[in-house]
């Protein structure tokens, strides 16, 4: 039982209250729909009533005697004129009506029936379709239920008052038979009697700036059940006709059947003057702005600051910095003891105001002090052991960062703070993947920890290193992108050299302290390869050898003697051979980062990144890197041979066609022979695009800016260079060619059934060349739909991820690495079927194996 | 070697005693007294490591019996021997198999067995998950991130362009979701060896068992005069589909309330009651009728795949699929996740939400370790039935109501838990973040407690 020590509610238990307890938590009846009177003050047994809570900051609780912020309030109650049927249960009550008879109120099932083994549902259902009762032999009518409160027994209509006595009728164990737990629910309590009134605090009224109150629409919707209430009981008394009192009684059905749910199915909705429709018991609790997941599943936090994000290459990876204003507002609490205390002495006299100070003390009775410019002094002299700093926050201290949405738990992770200047957050570049954000206008989420547990899980569970590796794939998601990896491209590709001056700027950037290797004399400089100066920041007895993302994969592969220099091999801690690009210490894909991350321990992969980022960055500086329009010319030649190649497929295509308008295209089986037609005209165009992109590709060369961004994957893709420098080509929506618009066409640019490429958006300028207007047309819409795409999916695999999150939320892994559920039912046996995770083991157990056994058995 | 060497040094200065030690420590092995240590010692062993790494031939020749030979030397171990000696640890198959697999070429000795047991078990202990770890969570993140990177577009042509599947998202909210019907349920149904290179074989089955409609067949025309319907055949499609003239006759005699007549190239079929009502109801009811065939399979196409031929079809119905011959009914297989326990049962339904969902990643690209969809299938299928992933299936039955209530219908399940008296023990995750107490998992599951000692 020790995890259940430091609750304090063991199990919460649902029922019915009844109207004994109703009348007996209340403490007065409310019999006038007013709330208040000339004077301003709430009229008694009024709905503001002074014994039901007060709202004002002055007035006392009539009941209790405490104020606003320490009364809960307390429940009055409203006594009905006639019993009314609470809506949510209409539908259990008309089981119970045509699952009992008529007149002996017994369950209408015999002795064997009561014992089905299919279930509840199968037992009532057998009970409400008896004609004939087998107690007392009464013959039974069918009871309808007209929505949403009216019930009908054989096309007569049945009082609630009738309802409520049948129900008081029906005894104990035929309840169970129902679902109903006769402990906690008695059936009569679902007509309802008396009705709780719940205190002001739950419907306070709010005072508009011109003075005016307005009320909350609780307390409209009582008013209006209090006022039929009473002219329903005035002429009940008097002997009114029949009707007029049904009528009122209907009203009365209504106004309650509203309180509880004003969107329940077969009445029109109560609706505020204004025409909104009011926010009833039911609407307070549903949905996403309900009670339920908006303020008990998600609690809004103090500790906490938002703000827009701008990068700093120049912090590290863990670390977050924060804007001084902010982090004289953020506190952290620090209990005094003899070793802080001058420390602490110190910040109190710094006061609120300047940077490390303090703005709380709190004494050992509890009682908490704010720190002015006046007192700041006084105070720190009075400061003792057991009392408490809420000190400002300082570098080093961990919070928690976090980005919308919070899709994985990399999107909350602990860094350690550094208080910076300015008014944004900042962050290292290349923590941005893990949080998904980039620096367009991103805001993101601080939270400080307060009590020394929530610091020390933050700090072992969620600091930025511990979270390299992805439980998703155990592969790492923190790592270099973008120029970064264009910068290690430059830095390492073939026999790069630079002077003493360049390398010490360099390590300079990334604070090395150490040996050089010994320089070259390159036109009479003296020079350090890239490739050494990479070395550096390697662990010295590392040893790897894997293939680099420029590589071609070329049926033989030369291994170190690669004509691109795209085969990395790692010897002793010096990178010998290869080129630096994403697959070494990309995202998602580092080689390296996730070797180091691994072999090296979460420090050392930080401490990697860190320095890497800065050499290469210094790097790409350094060397320089730029993309202008030029970068995409091509020699006429080749747009000569791309314009033949696009003609030749243009004429295939017609050729196509005339082969389907004359009705001799062969359809593939299963297809017609439109769509066959479609699927071969995607096809030649593709190719014509692929080919065209091939020329492109060859002609531009591996010293393109371009190119080099593409092929290390830094950004971009082979395509989007053939789109700029070649030909957009063929646009799509629904992964068809464009087919929709006229009759028969596509636009009025077009013949009627013109099947060719143009008319059915295939775009044969460039991006540099400039589209002309059809082909523009075309392209936006094939734009559109990848934006509408986006826009549904998001949503589609927001709402996938909320299920799986609920549905798995309480699996974990218990002692015996068994996979269990909070009621303690086995998912796995052993998680994974190998106990393994993820996160730690994508080990090489070939390999492992193989050392282990030559460790054992040899010498 | 390290080790030896060491141990050698240490031992080397110290003469007479070394002996003397030697012989003890040797003497600890099982079956070997301070006599035959001696003998060891003789004979050129000095430690523990040395006699463990001689050959059980080398042992017996200094006179050690067989038996105890067998047990301290090396030597080849069968597979069942090895398996033996497995028991008892707690090492997961897989590294099971792959040890065995290495261990069957090499002379081992039943004691470096065990030292290398125990360290590649070190190894595992240093990677298996930590206890509380909330796997489920992780598990649910792990395959919910990466549907934001999924396409929307259902329509995909999968290799050939004959077949279109749903791929991406919506596939993989199908397979969470435990639809009853896929929006395009596909088999792959492999042949027995011996049928699997029969080209010609896997084409007469895919005929066999797609369905043929009447209308495949033949034009049908009405004879509002003569109230009949006259069917002119198509030679070339009855050949085609593999549908003999009597087999149609017959198919059709079959109907209720008509009468047919073979008139060689054409059929007429007339309703038994002459009237025009009765002339349309026989008219829709041959309309779609089904002339050859097993129900809900649409087409079905022969491909290449992997040196075997293989039938694909359009439409799912595996169960009278798998009694065909030649069919290989333990690999053939749908993707229609809602058929298969009721064919194959529920083991077979965990692995095929495991495949299915696996295929359906890693055909977008995304890298999802197995482990995380495993959990989920096992979760869908933990109590022998399949569960949908949502209100109507794992979520809808938690034992907590206010984990009920604060997923979707908060206010149903709050009514209905009142009217059944439900108590909550705030035992799992939601609850506790409602009531604003500590949660059950990870580091809210263990609590310290200070021993207090004078």
């Amino acid at each position: 039982m020790l995890d259940r020590m430091n609750k304090k509610i063991d199990n919460i238990a649902f029922g019915l209250l009844s109207p004994t307890e109703i009348r007996k938590m209340s403490v007065t009846s409310i019999i006038t729909p007013d709330t208040y009177g000339e004077d301003g003050f709430p009229i008694d047994m009024g709905l503001m009533d002074a014994r039901l809570g007060v709202m004002e900051p002055s007035l006392r609780c009539k009941t209790c005697g405490r104020r606003v912020s320490e009364c809960p309030g307390h429940f009055g109650h409203i006594d009905m004129a006639m019993p009314v049927i609470h809506v949510g249960y209409t539908k259990i009550l008309k089981d119970l009506l045509s699952g009992t008879c008529r007149k002996c109120n017994m369950m209408l099932l015999t002795k064997e029936e009561i014992s089905n083994p299919k279930g509840k549902k199968a037992i009532i259902k057998t009970a409400s379709s008896k004609s004939i009762c087998p107690h007392c032999g009464e013959e039974q009518r069918p009871i309808i239920l007209d929505k949403p409160t009216t019930f009908r027994e054989g096309g007569q209509r049945l009082t609630p008052v009738e309802i409520r006595q049948r129900l008081e009728q029906i005894s104990d164990e035929d309840l169970t038979h129902f679902g109903i737990d006769p402990k906690a629910t008695r059936p009569e309590w679902m007509v309802l009697t008396v009705l709780p009134v719940p205190p002001v605090a739950v419907r306070p009224s709010i005072t508009l700036e011109t003075g005016e109150r307005s009320e909350d629409d609780l307390t409209h919707k009582l008013a209006d059940i209090l006022r039929i209430n009473r002219r329903l009981r005035e002429n009940r008394d008097v002997g009114a006709p029949q009707l007029i009192v049904e009528d009122l009684w209907d009203l009365l059905q209504y106004h309650i059947t509203t309180y509880l749910d004003n969107q329940a199915p077969g009445i029109p909705p109560a609706r505020h003057r204004s025409g909104r429709q009011l926010k009833t018991l039911a609407q307070r609790l549903r949905g996403k702005e309900g009670r339920f997941r908006s303020n008990l599943s998600g609690k809004r936090v103090d500790y906490s600051a938002r703000t827009v994000i701008t990068p700093d290459p120049n912090i590290s990876i863990n670390e977050v910095g924060i804007p001084i204003d902010a982090a004289k507002i953020l506190t952290v609490s620090n209990a005094v003891n003899e070793y802080n205390m001058e420390m602490l002495k110190e910040i109190v006299r710094n006061g609120p105001n300047d940077h490390p100070g303090a703005n709380y003390i709190v004494r050992p009775d509890g009682a908490r002090l704010k720190i002015s410019e006046k007192n700041k002094e006084q105070l720190a002299e009075r400061l003792a052991q057991g009392f408490t700093v809420e000190r400002h926050l300082i570098d080093g201290d961990i919070v928690i960062f976090n980005r919308q949405p919070s899709l994985h738990r990399m999107s909350m992770m602990a860094h350690r703070v550094k208080v910076l200047p300015y008014h944004t957050f900042r962050l290292n570049l290349t923590v941005c993947p893990p949080y998904n954000a980039d620096f367009d206008g991103d805001e993101m989420n601080l939270h400080v920890p307060q009590s020394a547990e929530a610091i020390a899980e933050a700090k072992i569970l969620m600091m930025v290193q511990e979270n390299i590796i992805s439980p998703r794939f155990g592969g790492p998601v923190i790592g270099c992108l973008h120029d970064q990896i264009s910068g290690a491209y430059l830095l390492t590709r073939g026999e790069v050299y630079f002077d003493l001056e360049e390398c010490s700027t360099m390590l300079g950037d990334m604070g090395y302290r150490g040996k050089l290797p010994e320089p070259k004399i390159i036109d009479g400089k003296k020079c350090l390869s890239g490739k050494e100066l990479f070395s550096l920041l390697l662990p010295e007895d590392l040893n790897m050898e894997f293939k680099a993302s420029i590589c071609n994969n070329c049926k033989e592969c030369k291994k170190e003697n690669c004509d691109i220099d795209a085969y990395v091999m790692i010897k002793d801690g010096k990178l010998m051979h290869g080129t630096i690009d994403e697959k070494a210490i990309g995202v998602f894909k580092g080689a390296l980062i996730d070797k180091i991350t691994r072999d090296y321990g979460k420090d050392a992969g930080r401490e990697f990144l860190d320095t890497v980022s800065k050499l290469i960055v210094s790097a790409i500086m350094i060397r320089g890197f730029g993309i202008g329009l030029d970068d995409y010319d091509i020699l006429e030649e080749t747009s000569a041979q791309i314009e033949g190649l696009l003609t030749e497929s243009e004429e295939r295509l017609q050729e196509v066609v005339r082969a389907y308008k004359s009705n001799e295209l062969e359809p593939l089986p299963g297809r017609t022979i439109l769509e066959t037609l479609e699927m071969d005209a995607m096809k030649i165009l593709g190719r014509a695009r692929d080919r065209a992109g091939e020329i492109t590709g060859e002609e531009l060369g591996l010293d393109n800016t371009a190119v080099i961004m593409a092929s290390s994957g830094a950004r971009g893709s082979p395509l989007n260079l053939t789109q700029m420098a070649a030909i957009v080509g063929q646009q799509a929506v629904r992964g068809e060619r464009i087919s929709r618009g006229y009759h028969g066409r596509t636009l009025s640019h077009f013949k009627k059934d013109d099947l060719g490429s143009k008319a059915k958006g295939f775009v044969r300028a460039s991006f540099k060349e400039g589209m002309n207007l059809t082909e523009y047309f075309f392209h936006s819409m094939g734009g559109r739909e990848g934006l509408v795409d986006t826009a549904v999916r998001t949503s589609h695999s927001g709402y996938l991820q909320r299920r799986l999150i609920n549905a798995m939320i309480d699996l974990s892994v218990d002692q015996d690495l068994s996979v269990k559920d909070s009621a303690g039912n086995i998912i796995q046996f052993r998680y994974g079927e190998d106990g393994i995770d993820p996160t730690k083991g994508k080990t090489d157990w070939e390999g492992k194996i193989d050392e282990i056994l030559a460790h054992v058995t040899g010498g | 070697m390290a080790m030896s060497e060491n141990q050698d040094l240490d031992l080397g200065g110290v003469g007479v005693e070394s002996k003397k030690g030697s012989i003890r420590s040797i003497s600890s092995l099982p079956g070997i007294g301070e006599h035959r240590a001696e003998v060891l010692y003789n004979a050129g062993f000095r430690t523990v490591d040395d006699v463990i790494k001689a050959s059980v031939d080398e042992l017996q020749d200094l006179g050690i019996p067989n038996e105890i030979a067998t047990s301290l030397g090396r030597r080849s171990l069968g597979e069942k021997e090895l398996s033996d000696l497995l028991v008892g640890y707690r090492l997961p198959q897989n590294l099971r198999v792959l040890l065995i697999e290495k261990i069957r070429n090499i002379e081992i000795s039943e004691m470096e067995l065990k030292r290398a047991i125990d360290e590649l078990l070190a190894l595992y202990k240093q990677i298996t998950v930590d206890p509380n770890e909330p796997v489920g969570t992780v598990a649910a993140q792990s395959m919910g991130e990466p549907g934001t990177q999924m396409t929307m577009r259902t329509f995909h042509y999968a290799g050939v362009a004959e077949t279109s599947v749903t791929l991406g998202l919506p596939r993989l909210i199908e397979i969470m979701d435990a639809r009853t019907e896929p929006s395009t349920p596909l088999m792959t149904i492999y042949l027995k060896e011996g049928y699997d290179q029969n080209l010609e074989f896997a084409k007469k089955l895919a005929i066999e068992i797609s369905t043929t409609k009447l209308l495949d067949l033949c034009e049908m025309r009405v004879d509002l005069e003569g109230k009949s319907m006259i069917l002119e055949v198509d030679e070339r499609a009855l050949e085609s589909r593999r549908v003999t003239g009597e087999e149609l006759v017959d198919k059709l005699s079959s109907q209720k309330n008509c009468e047919v007549n073979d008139m060689g190239e054409t059929i007429v079929i007339s309703p038994i009651e002459k009237n025009y009502r009765q002339l349309q109801k026989l008219f829709f009811s041959i309309k779609d009728m089904r002339v050859k065939g097993t129900p809900e399979i649409k087409r079905a196409i022969v491909r290449r795949e992997r040196g075997e031929y293989v039938i694909i079809t359009e439409g799912s119905n595996l169960a009278p699929v798998l009694e065909l011959e030649g069919v290989d009914a333990s690999r053939s297989t749908t993707n229609d996740i809602y058929e298969i326990p009721k064919v194959l049962g529920i083991e077979a339904t965990r692995n095929a939400i495991i495949r299915e969902t696996v295929s359906t990643l890693e055909e977008q690209h995304l890298d999802v370790d197995v482990r995380h969809v495993m959990l989920i299938a096992d979760l869908m299928t933990k109590d022998g039935g399949l569960k949908a992933i949502g209100r109507h299936g794992i979520s809808g039955e938690k034992a907590s109501l206010l984990a009920r209530a604060a997923f979707e219908i908060t206010v149903n399940h709050l009514l209905d838990g009142a009217m059944r008296g439900e108590v909550d023990h705030l035992d799992g995750v939601v609850e506790n973040i409602i009531t604003g107490q500590p949660i059950a998992v990870g580091t809210g599951k263990v609590s310290l407690t200070m021993k207090w000692s004078d």
